[in-house]
């Protein structure tokens, strides 16, 4: 077993008894990125020279004081939607592939803050906008159990960077559930955590009232490490809500006898892979026999939340996605142009994607002039009623586990030619973005030889029983 | 026949906060291109807005002071569009629930009776940057460049209704922008300098026949920058809208662009080209929820607004209306009056001199009264020196004059250009027996009935003593004498 495959509690152990150093566990991470990543691809750019810098800044603090935060010196891959000061910020997009920002995302400040090293920017669909991370100008990434098989998407770099040990950490970002399906199909940790938790300053917007950032790792304690630096609120993201956080490691390892665990029948039915639900059931098998009462509930609106999703997500991308327009920064079209219009329209047609250009152009046919309150303000409606199934059935429960994906990692290119075939992977996912809540991807046995995942939701800013759910299933079937 | 007009403003205010609308950066008008831009007013990837509480604070104080209702629960939009001086390819502005709506502005009518200006909304939104072409600084350049300065100033849109209480002529429509810029100076949000695009216009008007109660269609118009170019463009427009309607045409509802040089206006945009801005909620920005103790807190710190400076002024120092109105048009100036006035016994002398001395200065200067070098309290002195007689009111000319230029209170003045009245009778009989004894003529005229050579006589005195003389007393020492 390489450093890098270790988890972070155990090599800020090793970090704290002098047993390795930084220095040695970011080599490590390094070496195993040139070993696998041309076949993975999980990343869009590798900062090797500032992440040893970074690394070796962590070895000189663990000598000067053993008291420093848990993530000094633990290497961490951001998702390339993150801005990173005088690292390239791609956003997976031709748009973006000259663009180096001037700041640091929020997230990102706080791990550099507590002196974690960022090894690299990962690989993701276009702004987000996908579920396989197959719509990315650095071509797609792939599973690193099967490279024949996607990553999932659109944080699919930073999940697969993971479960290969090219990272011991990674922050993705989730609109529909693009930390979740990504750890599902890879077999990693991914957690979502509930919307105005950890600030948005410095992601790249896809859908603003949907966008959060979130943690993904190969265990729940080291999930909760990460969340407990990156939560918090922040002036600079107005929707960053100002509550105290709680101590995500505290009530970890308490015990679930007499937990209420929900099981929404609408989410165990026609479309769901048996294999998938097999092993779902299974595990909530495990929890119940370890003292969870389980509930059958319902989210009647649940069959309602794609298409609902697709108006929301849409309408708010074609406005996010107005300001690359060749004027500031970033791409413009290099073709002879006679006036503006033509500018615009030549950089936007050659420097987004196809999936990008189709969802800008749903959103602005939503938001347009006669059809806005029959798809914009609909979806609204709709959203309220998806959020109070899930208020109605936090009456009777603690937390709510699903299935991740309806489907195992399927192979590149099997779904590209089908959008709704690619829509409907967020089919368990994109309710919780809707509603604001958090949920956490857990594995799940494999099948087939491929990972399998269960989502764990938990009540607004209750991520604690979400993590505490995700940590007594992992400790029970620990191998 | 004769028409009517309908005219409604959208009136675009630039707030005075000291940062931008949604960032830290200051709100500057002469600092070098791009000098006060951060990734937000840029509109950077992942950069988002957090509002300015004050620029907030200061629309309602707008909405207050012209009578508004004020929203306890208001929203921001975005409305989309593509321009290269709008960073983000949308505005945020308000669209439903802005921060203030049915208001009203009182303006005195074309009839000369009291006219409530209704006000539909205000609401808050950013300013865009400022395009820079060739021909303006950049020479021969091909290109043309964005200063992002004014990108995410805070922005206050006044708007009227056609359908409730709209202006109703050219005359009353200057009257209402000239109300409404007092009112704004007054509680000072914005200084509204239209040479610095503080206070832009756009404007709608139709016309219809006298006595009809059918809207008709209305013209936009966008791109004047001046009062005089507002007035020229409606003038304009009014005109050509009754001449289409006089022979047998219709107007067409269309946005017009006002040509400077010409003086006319031209067709922008008909109403089927008009833009869908597809405004919807900015999910960037949280409902701001206004306390009715906020706005208790504003409407009690309220500045007195014009019209109540007016009324305090006719009342309570008995000045004449037409004075109290010039004396109110800029609140400096109503304050300098007011301040002068508590150390003035003779308020209307006081008002006369504000009137007519001191703006004749101030003019001639090009200066403001702000920038005035003579404190209230040596004004107020000055005024007393000439109700006391101490020294003439042409004297007094003379000693304003100086203190103008130097700021030095009066009896300083008169002290070192000894200006002081001569009030030895003494010396003024003995300087008047000699002017008596030159003139023989005009003692003959006088002694036979005249009275113009009496002033003639007066002239030479004053000249003699440079003015430092009472006339009326020296006009009746001379009468005196010659009865003798």
């Amino acid at each position: 077993m390489d450093l890098c495959d270790k988890g972070l509690t155990q090599l800020a152990d090793m970090l704290r008894k002098g047993e390795t150093t930084s220095r040695e566990i970011t080599e490590s991470a390094l070496t195993r990125i040139d070993e696998r990543d041309r076949e993975i691809n999980a990343f869009i750019t590798v900062s090797r020279e500032t992440a040893l810098k970074q690394a070796d800044q962590a070895d000189r603090r663990f000598k000067k004081n053993k008291k420093v935060p848990l993530l000094n010196g633990i290497p961490i891959a951001v998702k390339d939607i993150l801005c990173t000061k005088g690292i390239r910020t791609t956003c997976g997009s031709k748009i973006l592939t000259n663009f180096i920002p001037t700041y640091n995302a929020t997230a990102v400040d706080r791990v550099l803050r507590d002196g974690a090293v960022m090894i690299g920017k990962t690989n993701m669909d276009e702004f987000g906008m996908g579920s396989s991370t197959e719509n990315s100008i650095a071509g797609p990434a792939r599973n690193p159990d099967n490279i024949q098989y996607v990553a999932g998407g659109s944080s699919g770099g930073s999940a697969a960077a993971v479960a290969a040990g090219e990272s011991i950490l990674a922050l993705g970002t989730d609109t529909g559930g693009s930390i979740r399906q990504p750890s599902a199909f890879c077999g990693v940790v991914g957690i979502k955590p509930t919307y105005g938790r950890v600030s948005r300053y410095g992601l790249i917007s896809y859908a603003s009232s949907l966008d959060q950032i979130g943690a993904i790792a190969r265990s729940v304690e080291d999930c909760a490490i990460l969340l407990n630096c990156i939560c918090g609120h922040d002036r600079l993201d107005t929707t960053s809500v100002d509550i105290k956080k709680p101590d995500f490691l505290k009530s970890l390892n308490k015990d679930i006898k007499g937990l209420r665990i929900g099981l929404p029948e609408e989410y165990f039915i026609e479309g769901l892979d048996s294999r998938i639900r097999d092993r779902v059931l299974s595990a909530v098998g495990t929890l119940e026999r370890n003292g969870a009462k389980i509930i059958n509930i319902s989210l009647p609106h649940t069959k309602h939340a794609i298409s609902c999703y697709y108006l929301i997500a849409t309408a708010e991308a074609s406005s996010n996605l107005a300001r690359y327009d060749g004027v500031k920064y970033g791409f413009r079209s290099e073709d002879d142009f006679s006036d503006l219009i033509m500018m615009y329209e030549k950089t936007r047609s050659e420097g987004f994607g196809s999936e990008v250009k189709r969802r800008i152009m749903l959103g602005t046919y939503v938001l347009s002039a006669g059809y806005y309150d029959a798809y914009y303000l609909k979806a609204q409606k709709v959203r309220s009623l998806i959020k109070r199934d899930f208020d109605n059935a936090f009456e009777k429960v603690d937390c709510i586990i699903t299935p991740t994906s309806p489907c195992l990692p399927f192979k590149l290119g099997e779904k590209l030619d089908d959008p709704l075939q690619m829509y409907l992977v967020d089919i368990y996912t994109v309710s919780l973005n809707l509603s604001g809540l958090p949920g956490m991807n857990v594995r799940c046995e494999p099948a087939e030889g491929l990972p399998v995942g269960m989502q764990i939701i938990g009540r607004a800013f209750d991520e604690q029983t979400v993590l505490q759910v995700g940590n007594a299933y992992e400790q029970m079937t620990k191998r | 026949m004769e028409y009517d007009a309908i005219i409604c403003f959208e009136t675009h205010v630039e707030l005075n906060t000291k940062t931008k609308l949604f960032c830290d950066c200051l709100v500057s008008y002469d600092a070098p291109p791009n000098s006060h831009i951060c990734p937000v007013c840029t509109g950077q990837p992942g950069a988002l807005p957090v509002l300015n509480k004050k620029a907030m604070e200061f629309a309602v104080k707008a909405g207050l002071a012209l009578n508004c209702t004020i929203n306890r629960i208001s929203r921001f939009a975005r409305k989309n569009y593509f321009y290269p001086d709008l960073p983000k390819g949308y505005q945020i502005s308000q669209y439903e629930s802005p921060f203030c709506e049915n208001g009203h502005l009182e303006i005195i009518g074309d009839d000369g009776q009291k006219y409530s200006v209704w006000i539909k909304r205000i609401h808050l939104e950013e300013d865009a940057g400022k395009l820079v072409h060739s021909s303006d600084s950049l020479g021969a350049s091909e290109f043309s460049l964005v200063d992002y300065n004014r990108s995410s100033v805070p922005l206050l849109e006044i708007v009227n209704d056609h359908e409730n209480n709209p202006i109703r002529s050219i005359t009353e429509a200057r009257a209402y922008l000239e109300k409404l810029r007092q009112v704004l100076r007054y509680i000072e949000i914005s200084e509204c300098m239209l040479e610095r695009g503080q206070f832009r216009c756009d404007v709608n008007i139709s016309v219809r026949p006298k006595g009809s109660f059918q809207l008709g269609n209305r013209a936009e118009i966008k791109n004047m920058s001046s009062y005089k170019f507002i007035m020229d463009a409606l003038e304009y427009e009014m005109k050509r809208q009754i001449d289409i309607l006089e022979s047998g045409g219709s107007v067409d509802q269309e946005t017009r662009l006002f040509d400077e040089v010409k003086g006319i206006t031209l067709p922008m945009r008909s109403k089927e080209d008009a833009p869908d801005y597809r405004y919807f909620p900015d999910p960037d920005l949280l409902e701001v929820q206004i306390d009715q103790e906020l706005i208790d807190k504003i409407q009690k710190e309220m500045p007195e607004l014009p019209d109540q400076q007016m009324k305090m002024i006719i009342r309570d120092f008995g000045i004449a209306k037409n004075d109290a109105i010039i004396l109110t048009r800029d609140k400096a100036v109503s304050e300098y009056f007011r301040l002068c006035a508590s150390l003035c016994e003779d308020k209307r002398r006081l008002a006369n001199w504000i009137i007519k001395e001191l703006f004749k200065l101030l003019k001639d200067d090009s200066s403001t009264i702000d920038r005035c070098m003579i404190i209230p309290d040596n004004f107020a002195r000055l005024i007393n020196l000439i109700s006391s007689g101490e020294i003439t009111e042409s004297i007094g000319r003379t000693v304003l004059g100086e203190m103008f230029k130097t700021g030095k209170d009066p009896e300083t003045i008169i002290e070192e250009k000894s200006l002081k009245i001569i009030s030895d009778n003494k010396i003024l009989k003995a300087i008047l027996e000699e002017i008596i004894a030159k003139n023989p003529d005009a003692v003959n005229q006088i002694k036979a009935g005249e009275s113009r050579p009496v002033d003639f006589l007066m002239g030479k005195v004053m000249k003699k003593t440079k003015g430092k003389a009472d006339p009326k007393k020296i006009k009746k020492m001379i009468l005196k004498i010659l009865a003798d």
